[in-house]
């Protein structure tokens, strides 16, 4: 694939709740390993562009691209299985199952096996060594067999991560992924994000800007469903409206 | 440990006609029969968290096909058998495509709706189902040659569907597929985004559930050999909710146990009781109020808690 073909492409998109617009003529362009930071207000929208993205809700109008194919109608396990993949803001987890089941049912979503009525999930040993490979990636090898419901938040946040990467997404969406954490704990998840491969394209939504900013090297601000600014970060931080609309001095 | 427990009391229900009276044979085969019909309705409701509410259509569809092509097709028995479930589960598929639109409250509505069409159609379509006289002199299959007529013999025959209907729908909940749909009854957006095709699986399990409800309609319209709209209807769709919910759902042996505690309520208890289905009623409120998980996982609980306890 050339490089010049971003990895994902939004034109003109547009969202209305009723009579709501929630995206407004959005336009974005994200090269093949880039890692993009999205900012923004409460209620800017950036959840509803995730949302757009991912296919949970789709465009009043516009277009949305994966690597030049065209997604804007597609259902969201077809985009799932063009390579994209994706965190939740509000925890989204099997709680009554166990760390490593939780990751496997992300390695059967990308897989054949999904569809055998007959062969038990437990015989599936690859699924399961890999699920345990990628749970000790980010740090939960040893808690792989607890249950979700039985560990900590912190902790919950990194399964979030671990059960996107062992998808190994082309374009992965994190939405929050440090909403609620302690100091510590936000340290350990930038480490796990910085870690993650380039063959990864990253597209981030977060409030924690000391953190987030050291992560990004591109920034979208969104301001009432419109990119106010979009550029590299320096410059976006720079600009006179990002400091009107979300820094605040 | 569990599985010496099992075949124990898989040898003890082999022999049980040897000792019992016909009355406790046939007793036991409606049990069997209303216990595939629980089973294949909880994989929809314990596995897939899809409550459906028409699930007696797939009995008695399956029960008046079987019925109209023996008498009126003048197929064998075991032909109609086939004809019967493919027609079934042509029909889960069609009705799957219509229910399945919705979710919770919605879908239950839906299933339920459906149900009582073909309730009203085998009320009202004289010519093909006889209306309100149902149908009878139908005969029971014979394997093999193997005369089914005695209580004894198709309590056995009974017995062995029973254990190939259990075995294969633990192997199915166990499966990847039933990992899958446990997945989009706690998480149906997460799974989506997964990658799992959520639709599709709920369809599949639709058809699936059918193919039981079927397997589970013959052996009633064979146990019977009479056929009436009363097994499309409203009140036979409840009470396999029933036996699931008060037995426990999501779980392999709760809908056995709870098809056999509505069995027994109904048939012995009614004997003596004169308004059984008040005791019915009283016996499931009980359940609720003590046990809202359902008696299997709850005796677990209070099992599990006590050994705690101890040790």
């Amino acid at each position: 694939m050339s490089a010049s073909v971003p990895a994902l492409e939004i034109v003109n998109l547009k969202k209305f709740f009723g009579g709501l617009p929630a995206t407004q003529d959005v336009n974005l362009r994200v090269m093949p390993g880039e890692r993009r930071l999205i900012i923004g207000p409460n209620g800017a929208g950036k959840t509803t562009l995730f949302n757009q993205i991912t296919g949970d809700f789709l465009p009043t109008s516009g277009q949305i691209k994966l690597f030049g194919a065209d997604i804007t109608r597609l259902k969201p396990h077809e985009r799932a299985h063009m390579g994209l993949s994706r965190t939740y803001q509000i925890i989204t987890l099997f709680a009554k199952d166990t760390l490593v089941h939780n990751v496997t049912l992300g390695l059967l979503g990308l897989s054949p096996a999904r569809w055998n009525l007959f062969k038990p999930l437990d015989h599936y040993q690859e699924m399961e060594v890999e699920a345990r490979r990628v749970l000790g990636l980010v740090g939960l090898g040893a808690m792989a067999d607890r249950l979700v419901s039985e560990i900590a938040y912190g902790q919950k946040r990194r399964v979030e991560i671990a059960m996107a990467m062992a998808q190994k997404p082309k374009l992965l969406l994190l939405d929050e992924p440090l909403a609620g954490l302690s100091a510590e704990e936000r340290t350990t998840i930038k480490e796990l994000i910085a870690a993650i491969p380039k063959e990864t394209t990253l597209v981030m939504i977060e409030h924690d800007m000391d953190t987030a900013l050291d992560l990004a090297e591109t920034v979208t601000l969104l301001h009432y469903g419109k990119v106010i600014v979009d550029g590299e970060r320096d410059a976006v931080i720079a600009d006179e409206k990002t400091r009107e609309v979300y820094l605040g001095h | 440990m569990k599985r010496i427990s099992g075949v124990v009391f898989l040898a003890l229900l082999c022999v049980f006609p040897l000792f019992a009276g016909d009355f406790y044979i046939n007793l036991a085969s409606q049990i069997l029969i209303a216990a595939i019909f629980a089973m294949s309705l909880n994989l929809l409701v314990g596995y897939g968290g899809l409550t459906s509410l028409g699930h007696a259509s797939f009995l008695g569809f399956a029960a008046y096909a079987s019925a109209w092509s023996t008498t009126q097709m003048g197929l064998g028995v075991g032909t109609a058998a086939v004809v019967a479930i493919l027609a079934t589960m042509v029909m889960a598929g069609l009705f799957g495509m219509i229910a399945l639109r919705a979710t919770g409250l919605g879908f239950l509505m839906i299933t339920l709706a459906l149900s009582q069409v073909l309730w009203g159609l085998a009320y009202r379509w004289v010519a093909v189902t006889n209306g309100d006289n149902g149908m009878s002199g139908l005969v029971r299959p014979a394997p093999f040659g193997i005369s089914l007529d005695s209580g004894a013999s198709y309590y056995w025959f009974t017995l062995a569907v029973f254990v190939v209907s259990y075995w294969l729908m633990a192997i199915f909940v166990s499966s990847a597929f039933g990992s899958a749909l446990r997945g989009t009854r706690d998480q149906a957006r997460r799974m989506s985004a997964l990658g799992h095709d959520v639709w599709m699986i709920r369809w599949i399990t639709f058809i699936y559930a059918g193919f039981w409800g079927a397997v589970s309609g013959l052996l009633y319209v064979y146990y019977t050999k009479y056929i009436h709209p009363s097994s499309l209807s409203i009140t036979a769709s409840a009470e396999g909710l029933l036996s699931v919910i008060a037995g426990g759902s999501g779980t392999l042996g709760g809908p056995v146990v709870g098809a056999a505690l509505l069995i027994i309520l109904k048939n012995y208890a009614s004997a003596y009781v004169e308004r059984w289905n008040m005791l019915l009623g009283f016996v499931f409120l009980f359940i609720v109020l003590v046990l809202p998980e359902g008696i299997v996982p709850g005796l677990k609980r209070i099992f599990s808690r006590r050994q705690g306890g101890q040790s």
